[in-house]
C-alpha cells in the first residue's frame, strides 16, 4: 500500500515552484479538488525506497533566503497548488491517497526551496469509536503526510505533526458527508 | 407553626429544590433491578421545614439511585426522630421493610445536630443511627453520608453517595472540566479553555485530577489539585501526550505518547520525573490503566484490529486479553481487580462490555450505539459512561450487572468524559 512518489515526478514538480516563486501565473492549472475523483494511478512497480533526492537540497541551500518574502503570496494563491491544505482519508486509514501526490510534492517542493520554511500538519478524524484511538489515530495521518514529505527530499526539522483526533471537527454533525469531511490532514505554515 | 404555613414553607423548598435540578445534571431511571428493598424516607423534623424536606429528599433520592433499593411513597408520615412515633402498621401497609426517620436541631456556635435513625419495620427495632454535628453549608454532604450508611447496612455494599464525578461540558466555543458530587449537584468548573480537554482520571486519593488539554496547540497532560486549582504540566516532551491513568500509590502515571513517532505508552512520575518508555510495538497503544495488582491493562491494534493487552508495570511482554469482536477498548479494571468494563463495536454500534477475568467471560451491559469513557464507581457496582441522547452527549450510569441503568443529562452543553472518583478518606 505505501506508494512512494516517483523521483522524476518530485523533480518536475521541483523545477515548476521554482518557477512559480517569481511568476505564479505559470504554475500548472490547480485541480478542483472538490470534484476530483479518486484516480487510481497504477504503481508501475520497484517503489524507490530512496527517493529523497540530495540535489534539491543542495540546490535549496544556495537559494538567497530572500525568496521566502516573495513565495508568501504563493502559498496563499488559489491558482497555487500551495493554497491546498487538505488531504482527507478513508475511514480508519492513515494511507494517503494516490490523488494527494501532486499537492504535496509541491509542498515538497516549496519546502527544500525555503529551508526556513516550516509546516504543521494537523491530523484529525471522525468522531465514530473512542477519543483516544482516534487521537493516536489522527497521530498516524499526520505521520503517513511527514513520510511522503520527508521521502520527497524535506528536512524532518521542517516539520511538525500533531493531532487533534475527533475534538475539532470541521463538520460538527454526525453524517457520512461530515465524517469524510473530517478525517482529514490539514497543512499549516508557520507564521501563517 | 400552624399546618398550613409548614406545607408553603415545604412546598417552597421542593420547588427551590427542583430548580437546582434543572439547572444541573438530572437523572432519569430507566430500569430496574431484580431484587430491591422497599424502604420509606420520612421527612426529617426540624424548625426549618425546608432544610429538613432537603435532607430527605437527597437521602430518598441517593437510595433511588442505587438501584437497589425502592423508595416507598412516604407523603402523610409523620415528621418526627423519635423511635416511638414510627407509624409500624401504616408503614407496613404501605410494603416498607425499612424506615428512614431524622431531625435537624439547631445547635451551639451556628452548628446543626442532624440525627437519623435506620428502622427494621417487620421487627420494630432499630438498626443503626447517629447524630452529626455540621455547619448548614455541609448538610448535603451529610445526606449523602447518611444514605452511604443505610445503603451499606442493607445492601452490605459500600455506598459511593458521598463519591465526586468529574466530566467534560462542551458548549459553544467552551469545554469545561467539571467537578461535581455524585447526584450531580454542586457542580463546579475547575477547567475553563476554548480548547477541547479530554480523559480526566482521577488520583487514588482524590485530591488531583490528571487530564488533557489542547490549549497549548497540542494535546498535553496536565495535573491538577483539585482544590487549590494549581496544576503542573506533565512533561514538555515532544509530540501528542494523552491518555493518563494513576498508578494504584498515586506517586505515577501511565500515558499514551507520541514522542517517538507513533503512539506508545510510557510511564512516569506524577512529578513528570524519570519518564521511560512501556511499550514498543510500532502500533497504536493507548488508553492504559493500572489495575490495583500493579499490572497495565491497554488497547492496542498491534494485532490488526483494536484489542485490550496487559504489561506489567515495570514493563515486559503485553499479553493478550480479549478475543471476540472486532475492535475492543478503553479498559477500566474494578478496584477489586477481578474484572474489567470496556467498549466494544459490533459492526457501527459502540457498547459498553463486562469480562470476568478468571472465566474470561464476556457479558454485554449496553446497547449502544454511542457508548463510550465508562467508569467504575469505587464500590464496583455502577459504571458511569458517555453516551448520546437525543443527538446530545449525556452522561449514563449502568450497574456492573447490567440490570439497572440511569441518564444523567445536563440542560445546556454537550457532557462527556465522565471519571468517578474514590470513596472519600
Amino acid at each position: 500500500m505505501k506508494t512512494i512518489f516517483k523521483l522524476a515526478l518530485a523533480a518536475i514538480a521541483a523545477t515548476a515552484l521554482a518557477g512559480c516563486s517569481s511568476t505564479p501565473e505559470t504554475v500548472a492549472p490547480v485541480e478542483n479538488r472538490t470534484t476530483t475523483t479518486t484516480v487510481v494511478t497504477p504503481d508501475t512497480g520497484g517503489t524507490s525506497t530512496n527517493g529523497v533526492n540530495p540535489t534539491t537540497g543542495a540546490a535549496g541551500s544556495t537559494m538567497p533566503s530572500t525568496t521566502v518574502v516573495t513565495s508568501a503570496n504563493t502559498l496563499r494563491d488559489p491558482r497555487s497548488p500551495l493554497s491546498r491544505r487538505e488531504i482527507f482519508y478513508d475511514y480508519d486509514s492513515f494511507t494517503v491517497r494516490d490523488e494527494y501526490k501532486p499537492l504535496l510534492e509541491a509542498h515538497a517542493a516549496y519546502l527544500k526551496q525555503n529551508r526556513n520554511a516550516r509546516i504543521k500538519v494537523e491530523g484529525n478524524t471522525d468522531e465514530r469509536g473512542s477519543r483516544e484511538y482516534n487521537l493516536a489515530l489522527g497521530q498516524k495521518r499526520s505521520e503517513s503526510v511527514k513520510r511522503v514529505l520527508t521521502l520527497l527530499g524535506v528536512s524532518e526539522s521542517q516539520i511538525d505533526t500533531v493531532s487533534f483526533g475527533e475534538e475539532k471537527p470541521k463538520n460538527p454533525t454526525s453524517s457520512e458527508a461530515a465524517y469524510s469531511e473530517n478525517r482529514r490532514c490539514d497543512l499549516a505554515y508557520a507564521g501563517e | 407553626m400552624n399546618l398550613s404555613s409548614l406545607r408553603i414553607v415545604t412546598l417552597f423548598g421542593a420547588l427551590l429544590f427542583a430548580a437546582q435540578v434543572r439547572a444541573q445534571l438530572t437523572i432519569d431511571i430507566v430500569g430496574v433491578g431484580a431484587q430491591q428493598i422497599p424502604v420509606a424516607v420520612a421527612g426529617f423534623a426540624g424548625s426549618d421545614a425546608a432544610l429538613a424536606q432537603q435532607m430527605s429528599a437527597v437521602i430518598e433520592a441517593d437510595l433511588a439511585r442505587s438501584g437497589l433499593i425502592k423508595t416507598v411513597n412516604s407523603n402523610g408520615l409523620p415528621k418526627n426522630g423519635e423511635l416511638a412515633a414510627v407509624p409500624f402498621s401504616e408503614l407496613k401497609a404501605r410494603g416498607a421493610d425499612a424506615t428512614v426517620i431524622g431531625s435537624l436541631v439547631p445547635a451551639a456556635n451556628g452548628m446543626v445536630a442532624v440525627s437519623f435513625r435506620l428502622v427494621d419495620v417487620p421487627k420494630q427495632e432499630q438498626l443503626t443511627g447517629l447524630v452529626f454535628n455540621v455547619p448548614n453549608k455541609d448538610l448535603r454532604a451529610t445526606a449523602h453520608r447518611i444514605a452511604d450508611i443505610v445503603y451499606e447496612r442493607l445492601t452490605g455494599e459500600k455506598g459511593v453517595f458521598s463519591t465526586r464525578l468529574a466530566y467534560v461540558a462542551k458548549s459553544p466555543g467552551r469545554f469545561q472540566l467539571i467537578v461535581a458530587d455524585s447526584d450531580g449537584f454542586n457542580a463546579i468548573p475547575v477547567v475553563n479553555s476554548a480548547e477541547p480537554i479530554i480523559s480526566p482520571a482521577w488520583s487514588p486519593d482524590g485530591s488531583r485530577l490528571a487530564y488533557v488539554s489542547f490549549e497549548g496547540r497540542k494535546p498535553s497532560v496536565y495535573i491538577q489539585n483539585v482544590s487549590s486549582g494549581q496544576r503542573t504540566l506533565l512533561t514538555r516532551a515532544a509530540g501528542n501526550q494523552s491518555a493518563p491513568a494513576w498508578s494504584p500509590s498515586g506517586d505515577q502515571i501511565v500515558f499514551a505518547s507520541s514522542q517517538a513517532g507513533g503512539t506508545q505508552l510510557f510511564v512516569a512520575g506524577a512529578d513528570g520525573s524519570n519518564s521511560r518508555r512501556l511499550t514498543n510495538s510500532g502500533a497504536i497503544d493507548t488508553t492504559p490503566n493500572w489495575a490495583p495488582d500493579g499490572r497495565i491493562y491497554f488497547m492496542s491494534d498491534r494485532g490488526g484490529s483494536p484489542q485490550i493487552y496487559r504489561i506489567a508495570g515495570e514493563g515486559g511482554n503485553a499479553e493478550r486479553i480479549t478475543f471476540e469482536g472486532s475492535d475492543n477498548a478503553n479498559p477500566r479494571v474494578a478496584a477489586d481487580g477481578k474484572s474489567m468494563v470496556f467498549v466494544k463495536r459490533e459492526g457501527s454500534r459502540y457498547m459498553l462490555a463486562v469480562q470476568d477475568f478468571a472465566s474470561r467471560q464476556v457479558q454485554t451491559l449496553t446497547q449502544g450505539p454511542v457508548d463510550e469513557s465508562p467508569s467504575f464507581a469505587p464500590n464496583g457496582k455502577l459504571i458511569v459512561y458517555a453516551s448520546v441522547y437525543n443527538g446530545k452527549g449525556i452522561l449514563a450510569a449502568v450497574s456492573a450487572d447490567g440490570r439497572v441503568k440511569q441518564r444523567l443529562g445536563a440542560s445546556n452543553a454537550d457532557v462527556r468524559e465522565p471519571a468517578w472518583g474514590p470513596l472519600p478518606k
